[in-house]
């Protein structure tokens, strides 16, 4: 029972992570097809941005807060000066931007190690997020709980903002169907560059989460891009509800099966799952019905 | 229609995507190619009628490895420039050859080649991971050249071209196992990095379990750069372990570590014994979540000798007040005064010369004396159990008796029978 409830969690929190790594991808790969392998990056930066914020603000808590909200700057920030110089230059050339943004990603790793150095740098969690709480009997870790709420957090936030904010219904128009949104007067590269920054800048705040978990190094990001992608593609293309779905089902299928048989085995078969899935689904779990001839 | 277009349009350098991204964060494993062995020991082009004599460096100096091996190469630097400065290697001045052998076994293997072929090296210093040492082997056993290898490995090798200055099993993964019997753990819990020295260091361990009446509870791998260490601390906590042997390489120190403090487990109430984690990456993991943890090692930077005050010293006056010294660092500057020893005492730069005066020649280094086995060509060394402090700094806990003679086979051991 209780290994069942903390393989449960475990599960929870692994999805949420990878939630938190996707959910960026899945406004700028899944809403404007742009397959951004910088994405990473973005994250790494935003880990970054935590170290530099707790070399300044001393308190641990509030560095942590005031980062998140710098880290979604920094992280936008970056998006939109990529968007802006490469990306726009080479929509439509979807293997283009693929490699572009492979180069970029090599290029901020190589700088934040010149930046920062090589060794891995170290982010201090504060205190209300060090040990655990019990949950049914089970200890949970307090940061775990955090990314959860975290992630949740940026959901809903996301959705509300693509629902009903004039925003949100001008990227949902474009991605429908651009042609017409543009007909109807709409700026569509207006709204690439702000869904672009918001995208990143998702991945910027997922980077300063991290720095709770995990280790940060120029490579960071190189360590998420993989599954992130596999959550947006599982997902389905242009809807954050899929990616929701897949990435908390992916968490919960590697921590069930990572609990019976070992870490290497459940990354084998989780992908084997996946591709058998893409298989008789590959347009993913949610897709958008749209009428755009792209 | 239109959709499933879209989907495809889309799904196509998605994967091209995966494809990069897999190639970019997983590591090569596969040994490389052995360099033509046309050359014998007889077509030797080493230069020895001038005033200086050539060495080759190679370290990654770009990729993954190069944070460590970055580190490595400042030590070889500092050695060879301290030698220089002493009047050189019978008489001659030490003129360094750097290579970067950019984290792939394949360019060790190729440099190596140069550095013996084209640069007519007299020996090199270098390398890190076994698999970049086994692909270098076969290049320096076919040219009858000598590489000196500066990290502590998993053990079962020798070849009479390598010598081995950092540890082999029986100095420091027995020493750390046999330390925990000795504080009366007698639950282990065995967690690594998915690849060939955690795997064989494992395989030894279990071994030895078995014959000294200590229980192995758990073993677990997670493949490099794994980030999630949640159900492998769930396995440890439910497994009624009283001791952590860790074996993980790399970044994934830092998440297990984050994790393990974050259930609530600690160095009082679960002590974890790493082999990978030197004072170099202390700061990376963060003191606060590794303090009281112990390590095995053969060196620390706190280490009390007058020759690693020296050492020390001229580390940080060289490279800045804030760099650290660590084990595979002072194995490297050690190993450029070991072959420096055994040239003078066979007053030749010969590789059979070498090979012949090996056995016995001694340096005091900063760790205490080591002294070349001629048999293995590795070092007796002083086994060092430390513990990290709230400094980040590593201070010894427990040493062995002096130093312990190699035995890469593990010969010397009954329940190493078999293990191959």
């Amino acid at each position: 029972m209780d290994a069942l409830v903390s393989q449960l969690f475990a599960g929870l929190s692994l999805g949420s992570v990878l939630l938190l790594a996707a959910l960026g991808l899945a406004l700028t790969f899944g809403q404007m097809g742009v397959i951004n392998m910088a994405h990473g990056e973005f994250m790494m930066a935003g880990a970054y941005t935590a170290f530099v914020v707790q070399g300044v603000i001393a308190d641990a808590g509030v560095s942590l807060l005031v980062s998140l909200v710098i880290g979604f700057l920094v992280g936008g920030l970056l998006g939109l000066l990529l968007e802006v110089a490469l990306i726009s230059r080479m929509y439509k050339r979807p293997l283009d931007t693929l490699l572009v943004t492979f180069g970029v990603a090599l290029v901020l790793q190589q700088a934040a190690r010149d930046v920062f150095g090589a060794p891995n740098v170290d982010v201090r969690a504060p205190s209300w997020l060090s040990g655990a709480v019990e949950i049914l009997g089970v200890g949970i870790p307090k940061t775990r709980l955090f990314i959860l709420a975290l992630a949740v957090l940026a959901v809903v936030a996301l959705s509300l903002a693509l629902r009903y904010t004039p925003l949100g219904r001008r990227i949902r128009a474009t991605v429908q169907n651009r042609d017409l949104a543009e007909t109807s007067g709409i700026s569509t590269r207006a709204t690439d560059r702000l869904t672009f920054f918001l995208g990143s800048g998702v991945a910027g705040v997922a980077g300063v989460a991290l720095t709770l978990l995990g280790s940060i190094g120029p490579t960071l990001g190189t360590n998420y891009i993989v599954d992130a992608f596999l959550v947006v593609v599982v997902g389905g293309i242009g809807q954050l509800k899929g990616a929701v779905i897949a990435a908390i089902g992916l968490g919960l299928l590697q921590a069930g099966i990572e609990y019976s048989t070992t870490a290497s085995i459940a990354k084998v078969l989780v992908f084997v799952i996946i591709v058998a899935f893409l298989q008789v689904r590959p347009q993913g779990l949610v897709s958008v019905r749209t009428r755009s001839l792209a | 229609m239109t959709r499933l277009l879209t989907t495809r349009a889309l799904a196509a350098p998605a994967a091209v995507a995966l494809v990069l991204a897999l190639g970019a964060c997983g590591s090569r494993t596969d040994a490389g190619a052995s360099g033509d062995s046309s050359a014998s020991g007889s077509t030797s082009c080493v230069d020895t009628s001038g005033d200086s004599i050539k060495i080759g460096f190679l370290n990654s100096l770009s990729g993954t490895m190069a944070i460590s091996e970055q580190t490595v190469r400042d030590a070889l630097d500092l050695a060879a420039e301290e030698i220089n400065a002493g009047g050189g290697v019978l008489g001659k001045q030490l003129e360094i050859v750097g290579e970067d052998g950019a984290s792939e076994p394949t360019v060790f293997a190729e440099k190596a080649e140069k550095l013996i072929k084209s640069d007519c090296v007299a020996a090199v210093f270098g390398g890190w991971t076994s698999s970049s040492r086994k692909a270098m082997l076969p290049v320096f056993e076919s040219n009858d050249a000598l590489l000196f290898y500066p990290v502590q490995y998993e053990g079962l090798e020798a070849s009479p071209n390598i010598f081995y200055t950092g540890a082999t099993t029986n100095q420091q993964i027995l020493p750390g196992v046999e330390y925990l019997k000795e504080q009366g753990k007698t639950k282990l819990f065995l967690v690594g990095s998915d690849y060939v020295f955690p795997r064989t260091a494992n395989k030894e361990i279990v071994a030895w379990a078995e014959a000294n009446g200590v229980e192995i509870v758990g073993e677990e791998y997670a493949p490099l750069g794994h980030t999630d260490f949640a159900t492998i601390v769930t396995k440890l906590k439910g497994s009624g372990a009283d001791a952590v042997f860790n074996t993980l390489n790399g970044d994934s120190n830092v998440a297990f570590f984050k994790e393990y403090k974050n259930v609530g487990l600690t160095a009082d109430t679960l002590p974890v014994v790493s082999v990978s984690i030197a004072e170099e990456e202390v700061g990376g993991i963060g003191i606060e979540n590794i303090e009281g943890q112990l390590t095995a090692w053969n060196y620390y930077q706190t280490v009390e000798s007058p020759e690693n005050e020296k050492f020390v010293a001229a580390f940080k006056a060289k490279y800045g007040d804030d760099r650290v010294t660590s084990d595979p660092m002072e194995a490297a500057y050690t190993s450029l005064y070991l072959w420096k020893g055994m040239v003078e005492k066979a007053e030749s730069f010969d590789v059979a010369d070498i090979q012949e005066a090996a056995d016995g020649v001694s340096f005091d280094a900063p760790e205490g004396t080591v002294t070349v086995n001629g048999d293995n060509h590795h070092i007796a060394k002083t086994a060092l159990i430390g513990k990290i402090g709230p400094d980040g700094l590593i201070y010894t806990e427990w040493s062995s008796d002096g130093p312990i003679e190699p035995d890469p086979f593990l010969e010397g051991y009954d329940w190493a029978e078999g293990l191959s």
